[in-house]
């Protein structure tokens, strides 16, 4: 079958200083695919390139293609059909991404006739039953709101609503839960995935937090200083995680329950992309790292069917693993 | 269990809020009848939702705000009125650690004269034992001279924070409150410093109260843990035992949404409704519109803290209430 979305060797850099070091990553019609990392991976700025949404000064190189068509440096008219209609993206805050003076209906309206060939009371019509669909109580009657009242997780539902308002194939959800509260993100997280699930749509979870990627993906890469570090199918990167990067973002995650073990902090800090080592991004806080790691840059390689990594310390890595678990 | 370091027995505070401009003030209560006692070298969690209480609850026990009623006692003694010699002496023994390190230093002040403020302020020392004390403090965050001569800018964020924990404890402090100090920060550097302040409770016998919204951080770093709920406690117990067992449903929710990697979300509870409103709590349980067991005691009734079994305190009618249980 072939991919919704192939990204090939997309590169972004600003004034010069490269902070996506080549992307390669695709995904299938209805898939959930998880990116983490920690800030400043590049994990925001691969769909933001890939949608052209960077400012002007930020040079993008590389292909994207979207149901087989190149997407990146499209004509503006193409792209305007492209955001919003096939691909929506909804952002961390969903406050500053409403406007405040306006309704809910105005601005859910707004989107509708800019994506779809609706008019008048049908527009009305399709924006009251995407209200209920997100589930915001008493939709007919909230229409007439302002954002401010509502809640914050209301707000992100409002955001769900707009996004899905062009019927898209994908959806970008960057951080969408996380400045929500515990027992909102998993409504916000339920509401994501029965969508989901009822219209077909592929999504992209962007987010620092492992666990609500792992719980709500089929698959999951791992971006470290501009890269894919690591691609798998979630509960296999769990449980057997290949990259020193990976196992050191689940060893870092404290436990809720069993017994309390120490945290296997990774030492020293995310580098400066200015200031990129050579080699290996991750060899300076690697524990395995050896000397050829300070030489060249591994590739993303094949491990097995689906799982792809880019260190050649790989097997080294799986054995330190295998020696910890077996003691 | 050694003496208790911190008392606090039914503290309340309520601020006034208006709606709009010309609204009426209403009183929204922060806080309501929250008691809790910490022993000596021991951390107290203190977990729950935005508009909880518990970031007001370590303001009070650390006496940056007064409680309108109840009181706090800090090593057997009540907290001294503010601005005294007696409350600067005690403020030396408690520090506060807040989330955003940035915002907590000065950015125009090299961080290592950041640390050695409180001495100065406290007038701990000659000043050579002082310029020792920082390079000593500096050490024991992990962090060398040469980080110290450098202003909070040109750190990163975890060792910004540490920065803080160095300067909150450079008064050698017995007691610190720590509001959401991790959370600000990656997984990783959260874990360096999650260790780091295990490692430092540990050497220097720190007592500590720790509030986050983070479940993992909360039970990796917490003796004991309470959960708030509209300004209340609703349940307490050791930590281990407390998120194995949940007894109220507020914290089996709370637990349940918490994301496991290698765990597919079946089963999970999701609590419908929104957040709480402080401004706005329901009758009886305050939690009650949102309890999936929910009955109609609930409504008109407030729970009260009670014992569950020899280290857990729960205030739930369905779970104290053995009739009420078998009725439900």
């Amino acid at each position: 079958m072939a991919p919704l979305v192939s990204i090939r060797d997309l590169r972004v850099a600003f004034n010069g200083v490269p902070v996506l070091r080549g992307v390669d990553v695709s995904l299938q019609k209805g898939e959930a695919l998880g990116l983490v990392g920690e800030s400043g991976s590049g994990k925001s700025v691969t769909w933001l390139a890939a949608l052209g949404l960077l400012p002007r000064h930020a040079q993008v190189t590389g292909s994207v293609l979207l149901d087989g068509r190149e997407i990146l440096g499209a004509p503006a008219a193409e792209l305007d059909h492209v955001r919003g209609g096939r691909v929506a993206m909804i952002f961390q805050d969903p406050a500053s991404a409403l406007n405040p003076v306006l309704t809910i209906r105005r601005q859910l309206c707004e989107a509708l006739a800019l994506h779809r060939d609706l008019s008048g009371e049908a527009v009305k019509a399709e924006a009251r039953r995407l209200l209920d669909l997100v589930g915001i109580p008493d939709a007919a009657r909230r229409l007439s709101a302002y954002p401010h009242e509502f809640s914050g997780g209301q707000v992100q539902r409002i955001m769900i609503a707009m996004a899905l308002a062009g019927n898209p194939d994908l959806l970008i959800a960057d951080e969408p839960t996380t400045a929500l509260d515990a027992t909102i993100q998993a409504q916000i997280l339920e509401l994501l995935s029965t969508v989901r699930r009822e219209i077909g749509m592929a999504m992209v979870l962007i987010s620092h937090d492992l666990g609500v990627v792992a719980e709500n993906c089929d698959r999951v890469a791992v971006m470290y200083a501009g890269r894919i570090v690591e691609e798998a199918p979630s509960n296999q990167l769990f449980a057997d995680p290949v990259h020193p990067y990976a196992q050191g973002l689940i060893g870092a995650l404290p436990p809720l329950d069993g017994p309390r073990r120490r945290l296997t902090a990774i030492p020293g800090t995310v580098p400066d992309p200015a200031r990129m080592p050579d080699g290996c991004a991750f060899a300076p806080r690697c524990t395995l790292a050896a000397e050829p790691c300070g030489l060249a840059s591994p590739s993303l390689a094949p491990i097995a069917d689906d799982r792809a990594v880019a260190c050649i310390r790989a097997e080294a890595s799986r054995r330190a693993l295998l020696g910890i678990a077996a003691e | 269990m050694s003496a208790p370091l911190v008392e606090v027995s039914a503290i309340a505070r309520s601020y006034a809020m208006r709606s709009g401009m010309f609204g009426r003030a209403t009183a929204v209560h922060a806080v309501d009848g929250v008691s809790l006692t910490i022993a000596k070298g021991e951390t107290l969690g203190l977990v729950g939702e935005s508009g909880s209480g518990k970031s007001t609850t370590g303001r009070i026990v650390l006496g940056l705000e007064p409680p309108d009623s109840g009181e706090v006692r800090f090593d057997g003694k009540p907290m001294a009125a503010p601005a005294t010699a007696a409350w600067r002496a005690q403020r030396a023994r408690m520090q506060m650690i807040f989330q955003d390190p940035l915002g907590a230093l000065d950015r125009r002040l090299p961080v290592a004269a950041q640390i050695r403020e409180p001495l100065d302020i406290h007038d701990l020392g000659t000043p050579a034992e002082r310029e020792d004390r920082v390079r000593e403090l500096l050490r024991a965050v992990e962090l060398t001279p040469a980080h110290g001569a450098r202003y909070p800018g040109a750190l990163s964020g975890g060792q910004r924070q540490r920065i803080v924990l160095a300067r909150a404890l450079a008064t050698k402090p017995d007691f610190l409150v720590c509001d959401e100090p991790v959370s600000a920060l990656d997984v990783s550097i959260q874990a360096q410093v999650v260790n780091l302040l295990v490692d430092l409770q540990a050497q220097l016998s720190l007592t500590l109260l720790f509030i986050s919204h983070d479940l993992r951080v909360v039970r990796q770093i917490s003796t004991i843990v309470a959960v708030m709920y509209l300004g209340r406690i609703v349940e307490i117990g050791s930590a281990d035992d407390l998120f194995a067992r949940p007894e109220h449903p507020y914290t089996q929710a709370l637990v349940s949404a918490s994301p496991a990697p290698g765990r597919r979300s079946a089963g999970r509870i999701v609590l419908a409704g929104d957040p709480p409103n402080p401004a706005a709590r329901p009758q009886g349980c305050a939690f009650h519109p949102r309890c999936p067991r929910a009955i109609g005691r609930c409504a008109s009734e407030v729970p009260v803290l009670s014992a569950v079994g020899s280290n857990r305190q729960v205030a739930c009618h369905l779970v104290t209430g053995a009739e009420t249980r078998d009725a439900a």
